[in-house]
């Protein structure tokens, strides 16, 4: 209601507003636009705080940038970030306060994928578009029920595939796989599994592992024993770097695959000596150096990695890039649409060719994020850095 | 043949979680016997003992010294949690002590988030990398390491209580604190001492598996809950008992996950703990408890 009255209204007042400056001629400078109000909502504390803390950075570090540059349309962008600490039932309840007391136009995130899931019931009957950060690719999908989700994140449906198209060239045949019990681990879990089949692989052993789990020597073992001629490991955190300690321990010298979810710095540091070897399907955020200058994304990555690393001084990881992506893709639609939900998301979906930091999107009414498996290059961790192996 | 390296596989991984479970579960079974409190407190001095250590190596500090430094640091801690959380509420009832104890864990790992971050931070072995192979199955000489410093620890333990005076007073201020405080024992000092005991002995659990498992703000909780299992599946009033329950917990879970599956890691322990809940609610080892309280 009020939105609308702005809309209407805006050129108006600020006509208005300009007469009375000019008149009085007390006050200088320019009058004073309308503000654009983006939501931002991410697992800032919490287990999952690696996501939400760059990502809450990054946002915060890209809407001074643009405010630096004069804003959109001339008007200064101002974001809200909440916390939803990774629970869904606070993730509703900032998404309401989002909508309902700050007047957002948009809102940025959340983190996880059931963070997302759990606020798309708001946030699309109120016409707000929602640019996710979160891998789940059922957050976008059915599209047609969600003409106002969109995610940034690459899907780990594209890590899978990218994986066995890696495999099928090694002339691997027979796998194990060791996945987190959260989301994130279930999630890879099915993909791997549904997607071996047409890989021509053969999924020999399954096992799982909890997120706070400090030996998975049990699982490896009974790995050992079967005639997997590789390990695919599923999760984030500390995790899935003692299970390459493990494997060190008990011998085992097949080669280990981690997901994306291990595409950290941090990994490295983890693992320690046990990371040498191991080969991971990564955002080109982690190589970007030895990508080709022909490579469209190979300067948005310099320019915000840059940034980042210059204003945080910490090691910039790949997650804070779903919300740079998210923001300049809601700022491209907002510079075409406006400031109306519905208008946004029409945008939003006719985006062609964008470089951003997780891939090159290409949006369509019926794809909400827009990336496929060439988001992911495969690399492998040489002492201590990763190197590009395809 | 193959079979028997894959089985002592899972006994070691299961004995090196189970030590690590016992000495937790100690601390909860000596401040239990001292103020028939569980302190839900536990898992974070695990916590702050290797977080501490690692502060303490990144200085530069040698490794033996970082540890017992690390050690007594917490110790300290566990004292100063006893002065200012418990003591100003000695008068209320046990459940509101134990809910302190929740509030306090929660508030202690709140600071180490602040102070540390949210970052895990990795520590070197205590002495070498390399596996050794025994039968077929490899044990990380940190294990070890694990095994051996419980046994010396569980043992020192007992010597203290039984052979030292000061040992004799807190176990006599545990049976009877009226007849204790009667003798010229100060009742309020041992359940003080108790808590730095505690912290000392979940500090040195911390300090142990800091090289396996790094250490990381959050990593108590979880620990906390296992030795709380193994305390109570063994029996919160036997040395013995909480040792065996610790171990037991650890080689089930181990063997769950290794011959079962390993998504019943954690239902086993709990499995554990509710059939022992419900026939042997003292314990394997344990006694009834004395007090009704």
């Amino acid at each position: 209601m009020q939105r609308g009255v702005m809309t209407v209204g805006g050129k108006g007042i600020s006509l208005l507003l300009g007469l009375i400056l000019a008149l009085g001629g007390l006050l200088s400078g320019p009058a004073q636009a309308a503000e654009i109000v983006i939501g931002g909502l991410f697992s800032i504390t919490g287990p999952q705080s690696y996501l939400g803390e760059p990502e809450r950075n990054t946002l915060e570090m890209a809407v001074a940038e643009i405010n630096a540059k004069g804003g959109i349309n001339g008007n200064k962008v101002k974001a809200v970030i909440y916390d939803d600490e990774g629970d869904a039932n606070k993730a509703r309840l900032n998404a309401s306060k989002l909508i309902d007391k700050d007047k957002v136009i948009a809102i940025i995130g959340p983190s996880l994928t059931p963070t997302s899931m759990a606020i798309i019931d708001i946030t699309q009957p109120a016409k707000i578009p929602l640019i996710s950060c979160a891998a789940g690719v059922n957050i976008t999908s059915p599209v047609q029920e969600r003409p106002f989700v969109f995610k940034t994140a690459q899907t780990g449906q594209m890590a899978v595939a990218r994986i066995y198209q890696y495999l099928q060239k090694k002339d691997i045949k027979k796998i194990a796989i060791i996945t987190v019990s959260s989301s994130f681990g279930v999630s890879g879990k099915d993909q791997l599994v549904a997607q071996a089949a047409k890989a021509g692989l053969e999924i020999v052993a399954q096992e799982v592992f909890g997120e706070k789990d400090t030996d998975m020597t049990p699982q490896l073992t009974k790995i050992r024993t079967t005639p997997a001629q590789a390990v695919i490991c599923w999760g984030t955190g500390p995790a899935p770097a003692i299970v390459a300690k493990n494997m060190k321990q008990l011998g085992l010298t097949i080669p280990l695959i981690q997901s994306h979810g291990a595409a950290s710095k941090k990994f490295i540091e983890y693992a320690g000596d046990a990371a040498e070897g191991i080969i991971l399907p990564a955002g080109k955020i982690a190589v970007y150096r030895d990508l080709p200058d022909s490579d469209p994304q190979k300067s948005v990555i310099k320019n915000y990695v840059e940034k980042y690393e210059a204003k945080f001084k910490t090691p910039v990881s790949g997650f804070g890039g779903y919300a740079y992506d998210a923001f300049n893709l809601l700022m491209h639609a907002v510079g075409k649409a406006g400031t109306d939900g519905t208008k946004i998301a029409q945008e939003l979906q006719k985006i062609q060719n964008f470089p951003g930091v997780s891939g090159v999107f290409n949006l369509s009414p019926e794809d909400h994020n827009g990336l496929g498996p060439d988001a992911f290059v495969m690399v492998k961790i040489e002492k201590g850095e990763w190197k590009l192996v395809e | 043949m193959e079979k028997l390296a894959e089985l002592l596989q899972y006994i070691f991984s299961g004995l090196t979680n189970g030590a690590i479970y016992a000495l937790i579960g100690l601390g909860f079974s000596i401040i239990f016997n001292a103020t028939a409190i569980i302190n839900f407190a536990q898992g974070e001095f695990v916590m702050l003992g290797a977080l501490v250590v690692i502060a303490f190596s990144a200085l530069g500090l040698s490794l033996p010294l970082a540890l017992v430094l690390a050690v007594a640091a917490v110790t300290v801690m566990g004292l100063a949690f006893e002065r200012l959380a418990i003591r100003p509420a000695r008068d209320a009832t046990a459940i509101s002590l134990i809910i302190i104890t929740v509030g306090g864990g929660v508030l202690i790992k709140g600071l180490a988030m602040l102070l540390w971050g949210k970052d895990a931070y990795t520590l070197p072995p205590f002495s070498g990398q390399e596996p050794l192979t025994l039968a077929g199955a490899t044990i990380l000489p940190q294990s070890l390491w694990i095994m051996a410093l419980t046994l010396l620890l569980v043992v020192g333990l007992e010597a203290f209580l039984h052979f030292t005076i000061l040992g004799k007073a807190m176990r006599a201020a545990s049976y009877n604190p009226v007849a204790a405080r009667l003798v010229g024992i100060r009742v309020s000092q041992m359940v003080q001492f108790s808590f730095g005991l505690s912290a000392a002995l979940g500090a040195a659990a911390g300090v142990l598996i800091a090289p396996i498992t790094m250490g990381v703000y959050d990593m108590g909780t979880m620990l906390g809950l296992k030795g709380f299992c193994a305390a109570v599946i063994g029996g919160l009033g036997s040395i013995f008992g909480v040792v065996l329950g610790g171990l037991l917990l650890g080689v089930a879970e181990a063997l769950a996950s290794g011959l079962v599956s390993s998504g019943y890691r954690d239902a086993v322990a709990f499995l554990i703990l509710l059939l022992v809940l419900f026939f042997r609610p003292q314990g394997l080892i344990g006694r009834r408890p004395l007090r009704s309280s």
